[in-house]
């Protein structure tokens, strides 16, 4: 039943684009459905899971590999669950509303699906690898849809961007996921989480390391938070959807799951914070920098996301419940918010916050729906926003450096907020102003969701005690590896977190009373500054040049090059070897042998040597014939009648063709050569020559092994009747090798008519030469 | 002896006497044409016999001219050999009917046909054949095949692709035959099983190694490893899609192959010092490889070095040795052998769509053509080593395998290797498919006459590679029987001389 409710997804998107021709207008609506099935799906699990049971299935995958298909629910998984597959619904029915009549609507609805099934299946991944299969199909279908509008270059580069940075992290996280399999003696998280801390473990820092690198990546960390922002380029359902609620949690979701695993130590409670601290800085001053609502919101979400990788590496429990709150509430607000954002841009036309204002008359729902958000966002007392800051709070209180990380979380609390009033509130009060289409209330599919969750946001505050219970004790105890139950409150005590809430209201109200004046300040002070933004293409940049580069050391496209760099392979291939082991003869003994045939050899030296020095392309091919002729006549002085015949067949074959191929090219031309070449090859003939010659010596010294000769000698006659040896191991003994060796000189024929063929033009049809000539290099 | 007994030598058989039969209907370029298409058909079942029988009877041998082996030439066929005809046989007759919609049937007038099945004999024999010098004559046969198929069109581009492939290919098959002569020299033996016993037996392990050495250094060039790999990038982009297709599917896997069958079986690597020389090799293909891809414009080269880096992947299989390793290197080479071929199909397809291959002019493919587009992404992550596709697998299992080795550097050049094609193919796709650049409306693109010929074979192969990484199993236990083959030989070994002594 898990397994259909989280491949499901991938079925549906498959026919999404015919679902979506047959039911058009109300396409969104019915696509929705599945999500909306699933959802309901995980709410009957929830008591189950709160009394603190889990579930696991698994199915055969890969089990040569140990990969199984095995999904496991526990309070933390469930969660996620719950946010994936309803968000997805309302998603999906406001993309519906959001791309009418968008050409590849229908391929968009699929994508999303896919997306969904993808996420579904990253949280409830039991298995390792199971998980990591998700986790990049996240990337790839986020790829997709960030590309979606793919015209733009600006689409497109953000869609690269994304796939460079998390799908670089995620090649960290394999590693990290195969190296913690084999220290924790298993690939099932269940059983990992069951053995618990593997801190002792001499593996564990490269783990860490590499996990975190795939968190960081996916979960825009600085300084990987660029591609975020960037991402903003896909339509506003993909990024409420993906780069809020969702996916960019997959890093959140990974640390918290490790948590039990992993967490714990000095360096994760060292590097998680102090990276958790500067995203959250860092996200929330570039947030307030920008005019486009997207904009800001995705920079809030870069700075919500550091806040919770702080509170997962701070870890006490207080900690960790503040983590659940925040996420849930955030998933809630930030979901709606976007909604809401592209819901003014459909109707309005424009994201520019500065030409945002008074909308609250003409569009009362969606303003309700931004309100409802907005203020859970800044967290105001009753939301769900509210409890969770008051909890943060709780928490950074409680440790250590407890004054920077309470400074931080305020600053960073009390910037958010002001960018909270900004996209949710600013835009519905006031006057209304001139926009580029004329503003109008959108149909229900484009503010129901968001509605829908704003009023959870209330909802979730004001029954404390239900969500305390249901959603946040399952989510913190399983994150914690062990029982987390802290008592949420409503109404608040009057305590320092108190206090500190109302210092963050009054510093946020300061901040946003001061917008303008804060943005031009942060400008200035940005935009000369070197980021990573612009890293990632002068990275992207210098990869291609240094690949061009060190490819074409070796891809030279010329073929002298190449023979010369393949003899000089060989050369140190066999020279390495003939030095090392000694192998250089020692002595050399003349041979006692009659006169006439140091004659013979002489007069291959001679040819050889002719070669060398010729003075005409003539002149050199009759010297290598002498060469060829004086080797066969060895051949024939030393037993080997038939191997001499055709030597000798060879070379006169040879002088021949290649005499009548040069009647076609100048005779005469004498190929001068530069010493230094000259200088280099005679270098490596020489060595390549050194080195057989001694092989070949120290070979012939060895005990011949005859037992094949022996063989041929006893059966060549009585069994193959036929008295020349060297003719039955042609025509019987091998006879296949004659065979194949046929076969070369057929097909050598063949390809030489067909060239020929070719090159009289019977090849004339305009296809032949339609692609441009493209000389290698 | 029954029929099936016959399936050890019959796709050479039959590729040889297709190539005879389409000699003589030289001017009929359709008989040609129905020749191929049912030699690569009874190939296929008869290769698909041949790897069942395997499977369950282990390795299957068979004496030519009845002379037993040591003496006579013995074709040996294990899982491996089996698997890999198999496969190579299936990629021919997709190409076959890839070349109906390809090429004219000036292009078939000129003997496409007859060469191609001259080089699937080459390469099956290779394949099949126990005895190393007859294994140079398949290197023989099926170079030449290639190198007529590679220069058919004469365009001025190809023929200076095929002179360096020619070249450079027929230098290494020298060194090839120049090791065979030395090793026959020390041990008076050709039948690779022979030579298991023969070689260990050497007392000078300096020559062994000497012979070793040349061996891996012919075998790497064939294979395409670096460094030696200038030879694929410089002639694999100029002839038809469909012919780039077959040779990137199945040539350097012959030179593969034959550097795991030497190196397990006649220089076992993990008592020798090759095995530390080719993780380096390994390691240095994989980067070349991506590296070399990021830095093409024309989309068939890029295709090309993504071929050369797989070389890397399954050469990392042999370095370590592992059973876990040498399956892992196994899997990667029938995932290569699929992608490799199912990539030259689609970039010839979307040639012909885009009216070139190169990338910049390419373009708004994926508004024209979205079905094609999301075909050819497939293919794309599936060669990048993305999950769940084919390549996934082989990757994680080699990363595992590096990290039990205590290689973890190698482990990162395989994840960084794996990047590299990733942001290749990334950006390969934003720019070919998804860039529309100024034309508005977007260009119209025609598939042209016969596209079903194009489409049918490409459609085949992408569904089989996408099927291997959806559903594994199956392969990895394949590649882990033959993986466990190599890894104790002495069945092999039994199979070929058990009956001689």
């Amino acid at each position: 039943m898990i397994a259909i409710a989280v491949l499901s997804g991938f079925v549906l998107a498959v026919f999404a684009p015919f679902v979506h021709r047959l039911t058009k207008p109300l396409s969104g609506w019915v696509l929705a459905a599945l999500p909306a099935a699933i959802f309901f799906y995980f709410v009957q699990m929830m008591p189950q899971i709160a009394h603190g049971e889990t579930v696991r299935a698994a199915w055969d995958w890969v089990p040569s590999f140990g990969v199984t298909l095995s999904f496991y629910v526990d309070g933390l998984s469930l969660i996620f669950a719950l946010l994936i597959s309803g968000i997805g619904a309302f998603i999906v029915a406001y993309a519906g509303g959001y791309l009418k009549g968008h050409k590849d609507h229908g391929r968009f609805m699929g994508f999303i699906l896919a997306f969904m099934g993808s996420m579904l299946g990253l949280v409830l991944a039991d298995n390792l690898i199971t998980l990591f299969v998700f986790w990049e199909l996240t990337s790839i279908t986020s790829f997709l849809l960030i590309g979606f509008n793919h015209d733009k270059p600006r689409s497109r580069r953000a869609a690269i961007q994304a796939l460079v940075v998390t799908g670089g992290g995620g090649l960290a996280l394999l590693g990290g996921l195969l190296l913690l399999g084999v220290a924790g003696g298993s690939f099932e998280l269940s059983e990992l989480l069951a053995s618990g801390s593997i801190a002792e473990n001499p593996y564990y820092l490269p783990i860490f390391l590499l996990v975190l690198a795939g968190a960081f990546t996916k979960s825009a960390q600085v300084p990987f938070h660029f591609w975020l922002p960037n991402a903003m380029e896909a339509p506003t359902p993909v990024s409420a959807y993906l780069h809020s609620a969702t996916m960019v949690k997959a890093g959140v979701y990974l640390l918290a799951r490790m948590n039990p695993i992993l967490g714990g130590t000095d360096i994760w409670e060292l590097v998680l914070p102090v990276f958790g601290g500067i995203t959250l800085l860092t996200g929330t001053l570039l947030g307030l920098r920008q005019t486009d609502v997207k904009q800001i919101l995705a920079y809030t979400t870069v700075a919500s996301l550091g806040l919770l990788v702080m509170l997962i590496g701070i870890g006490t429990d207080v900690a960790i419940t503040a983590a659940v709150l925040y996420l849930i509430s955030h998933a809630l607000f930030k979901g709606g918010l976007f909604m809401v954002a592209g819901s003014i841009d459909h109707s309005t036309g424009t994201r520019e916050t500065v030409r945002l204002s008074g909308l609250g008359k003409v569009m009362p729902l969606t303003a309700l729906a931004g309100l409802l958000a907005g203020l859970s966002m800044m967290g105001i007392w009753p939301f769900f926003g509210f409890i969770a800051k008051e909890v943060i709070y709780e928490a950074t209180l409680h440790h250590d450096p407890r004054m920077w990380i309470t400074a931080v979380a305020i600053i960073g609390n009390s910037l958010m907020l002001a960018a909270a009033a900004l996209v949710g509130l600013r835009p519905f009060f006031g006057k209304l102003l001139q926009t580029p289409k004329e503003p109008h209330e959108g149909s229900p599919s484009l503010w129901l969701g968001a509605l829908t969750l704003g009023v959870l946001g209330v909802v979730f505050g004001m029954m404390s005690h239900f969500s305390g219970e249901y959603l946040v004790a399952p989510m913190a105890s399983a994150i914690g590896g062990r029982d987390i139950h802290t008592a949420l409150h409503l109404w608040p005590e009057v305590s320092l977190p108190l206090a500190l809430s109302g210092v963050t209201i009054f510093l946020g109200f300061i901040w946003f009373w001061q917008i303008d004046h804060l943005r031009s300040l942060l400008y200035a002070a940005t935009q000369r500054l070197w980021g990573p933004d612009h890293g990632s293409d002068q990275f992207l940049a210098a990869l291609v040049r240094v690949s061009k580069n060190l490819t074409g050391l070796l891809q030279t496209g010329r073929l002298n090059f190449y023979i010369t760099f393949t003899l000089t392979m060989l050369a140190l291939t066999l020279g390495i070897p003939v030095i090392a082991y000694g192998l250089l003869p020692t002595s050399i003994v003349l041979p006692d042998v009659a006169l006439h045939i140091y004659g013979v050899f002489g007069l291959t030296v001679v040819g050889a040597l002719a070669l060398l020095f010729a003075r005409s392309r003539l002149q050199a091919i009759l010297s290598m014939g002498v060469t060829g002729f004086s080797v066969a006549l060895i051949f024939l002085i030393f037993g080997a009648p038939d191997l001499a015949f055709t030597q000798f067949m060879v070379e006169t074959l040879s002088v021949v063709i290649i005499a009548l191929v040069l009647l076609r090219l100048p005779v005469d031309t004498y190929d001068r050569r530069d010493f230094l070449p000259s200088l280099r090859d005679a270098g490596l003939a020489i060595s390549i020559g050194v080195a057989f010659t001694s092989i070949m010596m120290a070979i012939g010294a060895e005990p011949l092994d005859l037992t094949l000769t022996e063989y041929f000698a006893a059966n060549s006659y009585l069994e193959a009747h036929g008295r020349n040896i060297v003719n039955v191991i042609l025509v019987d003994f091998r006879a296949l090798d004659t065979l194949g060796e046929i076969a070369v000189v057929l097909v050598a024929g063949l390809a030489a008519l067909a060239l020929i063929k070719v090159r009289d033009g019977i090849l004339t049809s305009p296809d032949a030469n339609r692609v441009t000539r493209e000389d290698e290099a | 002896m029954t029929l099936t007994d016959w399936t050890v030598v019959l796709p050479v058989a039959l590729a040889l006497g297709g190539t005879a039969l389409c000699a003589v209907f030289w001017w009929r370029p359709v008989i040609q044409s129905a020749i191929g298409i049912v030699i690569t058909l009874l190939m296929l079942v008869s290769a698909g016999v041949l790897v069942c029988t395997v499977a369950t009877e282990g390795p299957q041998t068979m004496a030519m001219s009845g002379w037993p082996g040591p003496f006579g030439i013995v074709f040996a066929v294990d899982l491996l050999g089996a698997g890999l005809a198999f496969v190579t046989a299936l990629v021919g007759l997709l190409i076959l009917i890839y070349n109906f919609g390809d090429q004219s049937s000036d292009y078939r007038r000129v003997g496409y046909t007859p060469l191609l099945l001259a080089m699937l004999a080459g390469v099956s024999g290779a394949f099949l054949t126990g005895d190393i010098f007859n294994l140079y004559v398949w290197f023989e046969v099926l170079i030449i095949g290639s190198f007529g198929l590679l220069i058919l069109g004469g365009k001025k581009a190809q023929l200076d692709g095929a002179i360096k492939y020619a070249t450079l290919n027929l230098l290494a098959t020298t060194f090839f035959l120049i090791a065979t002569g030395l090793l026959y020299g020390l041990t008076g033996t050709l039948n690779m099983a022979d030579l298991a016993s023969k070689v260990a037996a050497v007392d000078n392990r300096a020559l062994v190694n000497v012979v070793a050495a040349l061996y891996l250094l012919a075998f790497g060039m064939k294979a395409a490893a670096f460094p030696l790999f200038f030879w694929l990038p410089a002639s694999y982009h100029t002839p038809k899609p469909g012919v780039s297709a077959v040779f990137a599917g199945l040539l350097t896997k012959v030179g593969v192959y034959a550097l795991y069958r030497v190196f397990t079986l006649i220089f076992p690597a993990s008592d020798t010092i090759f095995a530390d020389l080719l993780i380096w090799i390994a390691g240095a293909t994989i980067l070349a490889g991506g590296l070399g891809a990021i830095a093409q414009t024309d989309i068939r080269r890029l295709v090309a070095f993504t071929v050369v880096g797989g070389i890397g992947y399954m050469l990392v299989g042999l370095a370590l040795q592992s059973p876990l390793a040498l399956t892992g290197g196994l899997f990667y080479i029938f995932h290569s052998m699929l992608i490799s071929t199912a990539l030259f199909l689609a970039v010839g397809i979307a040639g012909r769509l885009g009216g070139s291959y190169d990338i910049a002019k390419l373009g708004g493919l994926y508004r024209a053509r979205p079905a094609f587009a999301m075909m050819f992404l497939v293919v794309l992550f599936a060669v990048a080593g993305v999950p769940p596709f084919s390549g996934f697998w082989p990757k994680v299992v080699l990363v595992q395998a590096s990290l039990a080795a205590d290689a973890p550097w190698l482990a990162g050049v395989i994840l960084v290797g794996g990047f590299l094609t990733l942001v290749a193919v990334a950006r390969a796709f934003a720019a070919a498919f998804w860039d529309n650049g100024e034309e508005e409306p977007p260009r119209a693109t025609h598939y042209g006459d016969r596209v079903g010929a194009l489409m049918l074979p490409t459609l085949v192969i992408i569904g089989l590679s996408v099927l291997m990484g959806l559903a594994a199993e199956p392969v990895v236990q394949l590649a882990g029987q033959a993986a466990a083959g190599l890894s104790d030989p002495s069945a092999y070994i039994e199979a070929v001389l058990g009956g001689s002594e």
